[in-house]
């Protein structure tokens, strides 16, 4: 049987060991964008709001970080969390919570880049507007996130996108292991590597069907954000 | 509403989180081995076995037996079981291993297009095949990458008297990767490379190649197993990792090793208690 | 609640404006007390915004002296301004006074009712759902006056708020600050139409360059103007 029908059946009829992969990459890259929500919407709300001596070469180096290779936070994670390396007693590596810190790590300048620029051409427009109502800063703030939502969902799903779709960090810090910390991405790169195809293109055709969506909710969300507020 | 969503997805990171400490509890151990043993196959074969035996459950991180040993060496792992005899002696005589005992050994076999163009087919001296793959500048694909299979490939170059290292021209091809894509590459350009028959029944894209020479005494390749050194890193799981190498070299555990085929085809021959494996 | 502080009259002494090296307002000596309303005139870039936000307190002056009410510092709870071109946030016509009336500490129970007046007052009534970023110019420059009237302000400033707008909106605009200041709000607006000028205005103040050419009621100003500034302007001649 060729190889895409053989993968096509395989997920179809719901094959347990590609959809426990498929459960398996959604939780690490989710949990990955919730913490870096977490760390990285506040910190691109100050960095859009606050001045302070040096915030031109801040958001540079946000905006360069936004590119930071996969590989690289792979290595300098395993590196941390290695018996032999600072985090060592910790004992996280080769399991799932490192890859969630290692993506973690890589998708929070994307999240705080994005969150600055938005909430920053916001606070442009907004700026005269909450000073003549006597806004404070938390109020500020708070409109801000608010009137931003549908942008701010939009660079977390620019996050999640980046996370789902990334393999040179969770195949360092995960160590693929069977059954474990085995991933979408990661199931591919060694199931082509064996020549084994059917569950490779399974997995693929899941993981462009995840992208899709995931594009498809940001443009949702535009439109969504348009026509309710203009 | 949004916020909502984002509570649902921060508890289940925090579920993941919190089920951090109930897998440190898991019986469980982490294994360091090489990419050619977890392409064969071989441990979705045994290891179920072994936690059906013990409620172990064994997690094998597969990599180059160099790092594998290096990974031992850091104490990211409990056991080490990879198959390059001298390192596995150096590490545990650096201390890093408590001792090596030998578990199986599979064979290599010399791979290359079935029109072999440097007429090495059904030669008995692998010696000889890798002189006249130089001498007619036959397309080789090399792994390069400190794994056992390399190591027992540049052995056998020098078994050859031939010193690879300065010799070698453009035909020889290093990528740096492990078995599965060396197979790739030399299937994809018709060229010849050494792989372990364990990885090479259970490839599928064999495009024209085929086992060109196999059976030469110098081809046998040997599994050793240790486990990772408690006195160096307290950390490590030392029963239940002594569990699994003593499973490993029983009679039990040579059987299921042994009970491993690929087409009616046996991969790995037990040997535990051949003396001087 | 009405604060007891009044932040009137609103007293710039000697007040000046440089940004960037480039002095916008020099030396502005100016009273606006209660009563009537005050209309800035001049031409293009005499200052007349830089000097309504002055007075509003959303920049100090680089030299001189701003005061409310006696003080120097404070917060703007009783002023209210509709800028030239007011920014409508990303939500409802009734969204946004919604906010505003946050803004100001109105209670939760009194908002919903109160935005219906305001919406009322302002000619809006049936765009309450709208998305105000919808809205047209004439419409979004009624909700921002809406907006400003939310916090039930001592004092309006309003930058050429008919600018945009056709007669018959002008004349609901007109009609409001007539309304409010018959409450007692004072209202202190710019505007390039000498009609409406007239129309408006208790007190004339003339801007050009920068400088306050020359302060009267409307009356005498049209009718006896006492410089020759004065003249040329309220005869149709352009400024330079």
């Amino acid at each position: 049987m060729p190889d895409d029908v053989s993968a096509l059946q395989l997920v179809l009829t719901g094959d347990p060991a590609l959809f426990a992969i498929v459960r398996l990459s959604l939780l690490v890259s989710l949990s990955a964008v919730v913490f870096a929500a977490l760390v990285g919407l506040p910190f691109g709300a100050w960095v859009a709001l606050t001045r302070f001596p040096g915030r031109e070469i801040v958001i540079v180096i946000l905006n360069a970080l936004m590119g930071l290779p996969p590989v690289v936070v792979g290595l300098a994670v395993y590196l941390l969390l290695s018996r032999a390396g600072p985090l060592g007693s910790w004992g996280l590596l080769f399991t799932p919570q490192a890859m969630v810190v290692a993506q973690t790590i890589l998708i929070v300048p994307i999240i705080a880049a994005l969150a600055r620029q938005t909430i920053e051409d916001l606070w442009v427009e907004y700026r005269d507007e909450l000073a003549a109502m006597d806004v404070g800063p938390a109020g500020r703030v708070a409109t801000l996130i608010w009137d931003a939502r549908f942008s701010l969902v939009t660079a977390l799903l620019a996050g999640f996108g980046r996370a789902a779709a990334e393999v040179g960090a969770v195949i360092i810090v995960g160590g693929n292991i069977d059954g474990f910390t085995r991933t979408m991405t990661t199931a591919i790169a060694l199931e082509t590597s064996k020549g084994d195809l059917p569950l490779a293109i399974g997995l693929g055709m899941v993981l462009i069907a995840i992208v899709v969506v995931v594009n498809a909710a940001a443009w949702g969300m535009r439109h969504a954000g348009e026509r309710l507020a203009g | 509403m949004l916020t909502s969503r984002h509570l649902i997805a921060l508890g289940a990171a925090a579920s993941l989180l919190g089920a951090a400490p109930a897998l440190a509890q898991d019986k469980s151990i982490v294994v360091a081995s090489t990419t050619s043993t977890q392409d064969s196959g071989l441990f979705g074969h045994i290891l179920p076995r072994f936690k059906a035996k013990t409620g172990i459950e064994v997690r094998v991180v597969a990599q180059g037996t160099g790092q594998a040993l290096d990974t031992g060496r850091r104490g990211d792992a409990d056991v080490v079981f990879v198959h390059a005899r001298a390192q596995e002696q150096k590490f545990v005589a650096d201390g890093f291993g408590v001792k090596r005992l030998p578990v199986m050994y599979n064979d290599f076999v010399l791979i290359g297009p079935k029109s072999d163009p440097a007429g090495i087919k059904g030669m008995k001296d692998v010696t000889a095949a890798l002189r006249a793959l130089k001498t007619k500048t036959a397309p080789f694909i090399s792994r390069g990458d400190r794994s056992g299979t390399h190591a027992a490939e540049l052995d056998l170059w020098k078994a050859a008297g031939i010193d690879i290292a300065k010799e070698k021209g453009p035909w020889y091809r290093e990528i740096g990767q492990g078995m599965g894509p060396a197979l790739n590459t030399a299937s994809a350009s018709n060229a010849y490379v050494l792989a372990d028959r364990g990885t090479w029944l259970s490839f599928k894209n064999r495009g024209e190649l085929d086992v060109l020479v196999a059976g030469d005494q110098r081809l046998f390749n040997q599994y050793g197993v240790m486990l990772v050194n408690p006195a160096k890193h307290p950390h490590v799981k030392k029963e239940l990792g002594q569990a699994f190498i003593d499973w490993l070299v029983s009679p039990d555990g040579q059987k299921a090793i042994a009970d491993y085929k690929i087409n009616g085809q046996q991969l790995f021959f037990p040997n535990a208690n051949a003396p001087g494996a | 609640m009405r604060a007891p502080i009044s932040d009137l009259p609103i007293l710039l002494e000697d007040a000046s404006v440089h940004v960037r090296g480039v002095t916008i307002l020099e030396r502005i000596s100016l009273a606006l007390a209660p009563g009537a309303p005050t209309v800035l005139i001049g031409p293009n870039g005499a200052g007349k915004t830089t000097l309504l936000r002055l007075a509003m307190g959303l920049l100090r002056p680089s030299s001189g002296r701003v005061s409310w009410g006696g003080r120097t510092d404070a917060p703007p709870t009783q002023r209210a301004i509709v800028f030239q071109r007011p920014v409508m946030l990303r939500r409802s016509a009734a969204g946004n006074l919604r906010y505003a009336l946050a803004a100001a500490g109105v209670e939760r129970a009194k908002r919903a009712a109160r935005t219906e007046e305001l919406l009322a007052l302002v000619g809006l009534g049936w765009l309450g759902e709208r998305p105000a970023r919808k809205l047209s110019g004439g419409e979004q420059q009624r909700l921002a006056l809406a907006r400003a009237l939310a916090k039930e302000p001592q004092v309006l400033f309003l930058d050429e708020p008919t600018a945009s707008l056709d007669p018959a909106a002008t004349k609901a605009v007109e009609d409001v600050i007539h309304a409010v200041t018959a409450r007692g709000i004072k209202v202190v607006m710019s505007t390039h139409d000498l009609g409406e000028a007239k129309r408006v205005a208790g007190e004339i103040v003339l801007l050009h360059r920068g400088h306050v050419i020359e302060t009267a009621d409307c009356a005498t100003f049209f009718s006896n103007p006492g410089t020759a500034e004065a003249r040329r302007f309220t005869a149709g001649e352009l400024l330079v």
